[in-house]
């Protein structure tokens, strides 16, 4: 895609477009809040069990309804916006950390690192990555850092492959011969001056990735592979109010598969600006 | 052409090695006794539960050995006995493997004919209010992840409006196919976004070529110009992309298998990890990874089969 600069862009066009872009990131920035102060705002405790009020609908009492044991739907919303937007923040942190890493070496040192190290991405591609992840928390037991650690490990691969190519390009620039020319050692030009020129890039990249790891997150919690009871993770939520919907009670289900769902597309509308605006590679 | 095809059976069969012992392996890397993980933990352990856990994989025997001879049993089926259910792993498999299979082959008919024909239409329609349509629909039905979209489907058209059965997976044709209808539409909704954008982007591609534009001059009407010279020439990276994603959908089953409650491997995996059923957990990975595998390898050897051209570059000779 060639980069027309915004002001090129027909009137019509570029006003609709930022105009979403703005709806998703003040949606965003919303949730972001409701995370940071979801103590004050949340009328109740999210793990205030009362069970004479089970799935009661919306009212006065409680604005989304309840859920079977009877605990405060937006409460729990609130609170389960911490843990599922930390969560893919953790997960891509480490992630990023292993695979700019994997991918710096590979661009860096070339020859049989680099056929080493994208050969294991390969291999790791070879697979669907939940399938990795179910492996592990086979392995290790449901938990959220099983989950966390394990979806890092399944993400690597794909920042690590990202990282190499834009690194491959950047190391072929002049101002990095003009470093080794220096002396500079190979190790103190990558930290120093080769991963941050390139941090822009990989950042964008990132917000792209956010709404795919926040999904995984929230299908790992919901088959009770990650967050565990008594947390408000929503795709825990999402479980544990399925059973209501036999009886009728849609709202325990769909407040917090509404909650995952708006987050994830905001997040896609948001990246896909973000990567454009920070140049980065799709 | 031969070395190509030999090159890539030879990767099928490395990547398929690489993932069993991985697989196997897993084993070694939990805590504890192995012995002790495969029989299930430590509460539900007994001598002749240890003893039989021995046997079978031949724990006192060097790894190598070990991951040769568990290999050489899957091959003949031998999958091992399951602890929770007391069968035949294989059995198991074999019991619930069909209702995974028509799910995913539904999924595919709906995906393949609803994307293919967005792409299409998108294409044929570049720049109007239908492109936009297909292109802003798709990408936001990609953003809902597949078991919220699951629920939405249950909670509307099986709880409030009873137009479909909420679990279970049916008896005959008919019971399978309306039973099945939610779940692989499910499904086949998070496919939609990236089979059309495909087809679109490789229709639009194809209709700028010389000949379109030749054929278009001499009066062909558009129908047989989209039909014959278009999308004739963009089928390649389409069906590539097809074949992908109905790999992809193998794994996919996982999380909708359980939604819906459909007894096929997906919800046999879940059920299993649950219960610490190691050795179920394991043929079905095996299973779902080997079915990833061959199901790309196949794509990508068929591929130069509908497009003479690429084996043209391929082999220069």
């Amino acid at each position: 895609m060639t980069a027309v600069p915004a002001g090129l862009l027909p009137v019509g066009k570029r006003s609709r477009r930022s105009a979403g872009t703005t709806v998703a990131a003040g949606f965003l920035g919303l949730v972001v809040l409701a995370a940071v102060f979801a103590p004050p705002l949340a009328p109740y405790p999210p793990d205030a069990v009362d069970l004479s009020s089970s799935l009661v609908g919306t009212g006065p009492e409680h604005p989304l309804g309840t859920d079977a044991s009877g605990q405060d739907l937006l409460s729990r919303v609130l609170y389960g916006a911490r843990t599922s937007l930390i969560a893919p923040v953790l997960l891509l942190a480490f992630a990023s950390v292993l695979g700019v890493a994997l991918g710096t070496l590979a661009a860096w040192r070339g020859g049989w690192v680099d056929t080493l190290v994208s050969r294991a991405t390969d291999v790791m591609y070879a697979f669907p990555g939940l399938l990795f992840v179910v492996l592990i928390i086979a392995v290790f037991g449901a938990g959220m850092t099983t989950s966390v650690l394990g979806l890092g490990l399944a993400f690597a691969p794909t920042i690590a492959k990202y990282t190499r190519s834009v690194a491959l390009s950047e190391r072929a620039k002049p101002y990095i011969d003009a470093y080794r020319v220096q002396g500079m050692g190979g190790a103190r030009i990558c930290v120093r001056h080769l991963v941050p020129n390139l941090a822009r890039s990989i950042a964008g990249y990132l917000v792209v990735l956010f709404g795919e790891a926040l999904m995984s997150l929230a299908t790992l919690s919901y088959l009770g592979f990650g967050a565990q009871p008594p947390s408000s993770d929503w795709g825990l939520m999402v479980q544990e109010g399925q059973s209501a919907i036999v009886q009728g009670a849609l709202l325990p289900a769909l407040v917090p598969g509404t909650a995952i769902a708006a987050v994830v597309v905001a997040f896609n509308v948001v990246g896909v600006r973000a990567a454009d605006r920070l140049g980065s590679r799709r | 052409m031969i070395t190509a095809i030999g090159r890539r059976l030879a990767g099928l069969f490395a990547t398929l090695l690489a993932a069993s012992f991985v697989i196997f392996a897993a084993v070694y890397a939990a805590p504890g006794d192995p012995a002790v993980f495969l029989a299930g933990g430590r509460d539900r352990l007994t001598p002749e539960r240890l003893a039989a856990v021995r046997e079978q994989y031949h724990l006192d025997e060097p790894l190598v050995v070990q991951y040769g001879r568990w290999l050489w049993d899957c091959l003949h089926l031998d999958l091992g006995r399951s602890f929770q259910y007391g069968d035949q792993v294989a059995d198991l498999l074999g019991a619930r493997f069909p209702t995974t299979l028509a799910l995913v082959a539904y999924a595919t008919v709906l995906f393949v004919v609803l994307g293919v024909g967005a792409g299409i239409l998108a294409a044929v329609r570049r720049g109007g209010w239908v492109d936009s349509a297909v292109v802003g629909g798709t990408t936001l039905a990609a953003s809902v992840p597949s078991f919220v979209g699951g629920i939405a489907l249950v909670a509307l058209f099986g709880v409030q409006l009873g137009w479909f059965p909420v679990t279970g997976s049916g008896e005959g044709f008919a019971g399978t196919v309306h039973h099945l209808t939610l779940p692989a539409v499910a499904m086949a909704l998070g496919a939609l976004a990236v089979i059309s954008r495909v087809t679109r982007q490789a229709m639009v591609d194809a209709g700028a070529a010389d000949h379109v534009a030749v054929a278009r001059a001499s009066g062909i009407p558009e129908g047989e110009i989209v039909r014959r010279h278009v999308l004739r020439n963009a089928l390649g990276p389409i069906i590539t992309m097809c074949g992908l994603v109905t790999a992809g959908m193998l794994a996919g089953t996982v999380a909708i298998e359980t939604v819906f409650g459909l007894s096929g491997i997906g919800s046999l995996l879940v059920g299993a990890i649950n219960s610490h059923d190691f050795p179920v957990a394991q043929a079905v990975l095996l299973l779902m990874v080997t079915g990833y595998v061959v199901v790309t390898t196949v794509v990508d050897l068929v591929h130069p089969l509908l497009d003479p051209r690429l084996e043209a570059v391929r082999s220069p000779a």
